[in-house]
């Protein structure tokens, strides 16, 4: 059987500051319902600097400087520990800054909704023309508008303000008069994922050698929604990122699932290589704003910086299988279904057990899970303790309750079989694939042949159903073994057999 | 008597913990009545 392959990844964080006060919902939230409250007068004192955030470990390693191994030799907390030679770029994408991201929201603007002031766009213009993806980009930034023209929209027609260092620097207008659905805030926050997908998207073509045109299908499986009144999400942010970075023989289509999303696209877009439909399939998420500062009270209550201060976005491509990257096992995929129940006992079994085995294996047969990968330096402290090794315990719970594991050997196999937290919680982005760029390599030069990607995600919030969901999947170090999919020799001979038996009886019969 | 005989319980589930629904199911063939079930999602 021929399974199609990880073949590239691209992973961005930008730290946006600003945006945590004045568009997390923890934030704003405060600001109507106790405008006055200590945590927004203290909140600024907690804001980590642009170097903060690059020296961070778990940051290092989402862009792929350091592995999530060596986030062990990191003692907890890590936010008062630098990264030695931390660097703004990595392996598989960029830390990017907040000024320079409020250009991209201009630059993928399709319908001159952003408003950026003259002399921010002059100073960014120069900022940013040595950077290697954006460099060509400057003029779609324009001229600019004077800044009391910026304020008057933001005062007197419900724009969206956009600041930077405290200032404003810009704002979003709304895009319809009276729907809810194009109002500034919306547009805003949809733009943020346009540019946090389209920024992850070319460092996955930059960094993998990838020819865009060869993309045929892409799949965007953030948490918001695009549409106007009469379909509130409509979408596509799929197509839109396409044809952001110029992935001209693509179409797409936008799947959600909460957080469970990221690994339901990944298994769509395995589906969809190995009937043959498309031959390269990219999955895709931007960031959201409304998470940043989601567990800031606590952190500042703790005399933590708000650590919450990045939106994550990745870009991943699935390609027919070229008998070198790790193969996507669509046989051997987990689904929590409605008929699952809720029990933790339940929930790994249906994500973990049952699809190993259908493939003869083992829980210990898994050299690595990723599972949901939140950073627990942003957790603990907020009382929601460390998620990632929750769930290898519960692994590890099942496979001794199955007699494949030894009850003593449960903490061995969370360190074995998993791995310390280093994602953002930005919902979708933590959510078994922050782990994908890092599998290309472990598979492949490593010494792993075999791990799981998980997602899970809370359809209850959207008060639809009481249910949640999650889906699995496992990927597998390449045979080398490329074989079309086709009728074999072997099943020729036997059909043309079979006629002849056919033929020679229908004619005894006459 | 049993500890929940007569007893309102409000439940709060954690997503990545126990679950509300699991919470509930638990409570059953107790005296217990459940006048409040949720899950969280705290990440």
């Amino acid at each position: 059987m021929s399974y199609p392959v990880i073949k590239g990844a691209g992973y961005a964080l930008i730290h946006t500051p600003d945006m945590i006060i004045h568009n997390g919902t923890t934030q704003t939230t405060e600001r109507i319902t106790n405008p006055e409250s200590e945590y927004l007068k203290k909140i600024t004192d907690h804001i980590r600097t642009y170097e903060e955030v690059i020296n961070y470990a778990p940051n290092q390693v989402y862009i792929g400087n350091i592995t999530p191994e060596d986030l062990r030799n990191y003692k907890l907390p890590w936010f008062d520990k630098d990264v030695p030679e931390a660097n703004r770029f990595g392996k598989f994408g960029e830390i990017m800054p907040q000024d320079e991201f409020i250009c991209l929201l201009k630059i993928v603007d399709s319908f001159d909704l952003v408003k950026l002031k003259k002399e921010f766009i002059n100073n960014l213009k120069v900022k940013m023309q040595n950077h290697p993806l954006f460099k060509n980009d400057m003029d779609q930034l324009k001229e600019g508008e004077e800044i009391e023209e910026i304020e008057k929209m933001v005062k007197e027609q419900h724009a969206e303000a956009l600041y930077h260092e405290g200032n404003l620097v810009g704002c979003v207008k709304k895009a319809h008069d009276i729907d809810l659905n194009l109002t500034a805030h919306i547009l805003f926050e949809n733009l943020v994922v346009k540019a946090s997908g389209m920024l992850a998207f070319k460092h996955l073509i930059n960094k993998n050698n990838i020819d865009v045109s060869d993309i045929e299908y892409v799949i965007e499986c953030s948490e918001e929604a695009c549409g106007d009144m009469n379909q509130r999400g409509g979408g596509n942010f799929a197509k839109a990122i396409a044809e952001s970075v110029g992935a001209v023989n693509a179409t797409g289509s936008d799947t959600r699932g909460f957080c469970a999303a990221p690994t339901h696209a990944l298994i769509e877009a395995a589906a969809l290589v190995k009937s043959g439909i498309y031959e390269n399939v990219v999955i895709v998420a931007g960031g959201a704003t409304a998470k940043l500062g989601m567990n800031g009270k606590d952190h500042v209550k703790k005399e933590m910086p708000i650590l919450e201060d990045v939106l994550g976005a990745f870009a991943i491509l699935i390609s027919k299988n070229d008998g070198v990257n790790p193969v996507l096992r669509t046989d051997l995929v987990g689904k929590h279904t409605v008929g699952t129940g809720s029990s933790p006992q339940a929930v790994i079994t249906a994500l973990v057990t049952t699809p190993l085995e259908r493939g003869g294996l083992k829980i210990t047969d898994i050299d690595k899970y990723s599972v949901e990968m939140q950073n627990p330096d942003i957790t603990k402290p907020a009382g929601a303790g460390d998620v990632p090794e929750a769930n290898y315990k519960m692994i590890g719970a099942l496979g001794v309750k199955r007699n494949e594991l030894e009850r003593k050997e449960l903490l061995n196999f969370v360190k074995e079989h998993g791995m310390p937290g280093w994602a953002p919680t930005q919902g979708h982005i933590p959510s078994g694939v922050p782990y994908l760029g890092f599998a290309m390599k472990d598979l492949t030069e490593g010494n792993i042949n075999r791990a799981m990607i998980i997602g899970k995600g809370s359809l209850f919030l959207g008060r639809m159903t009481n249910l949640f969901d999650g889906v699995s999947i496992v990927i597998e170090r390449n045979s080398g073994k490329t074989e079309e999919v086709g009728v074999s020799q072997e099943t020729i001979k036997k059909m043309i057999a079979e006629s002849m038996r056919d033929f020679a009886s229908q004619l005894l019969k006459e | 008597m049993n500890m929940f005989d007569g007893k309102k319980v409000m439940i709060i589930g954690d997503r990545d913990g126990i679950p509300g629904p699991a919470i509930e199911e638990c409570l059953k063939g107790t005296g217990a009545e459940v006048v409040f079930s949720a899950t969280e999602c705290f990440v």
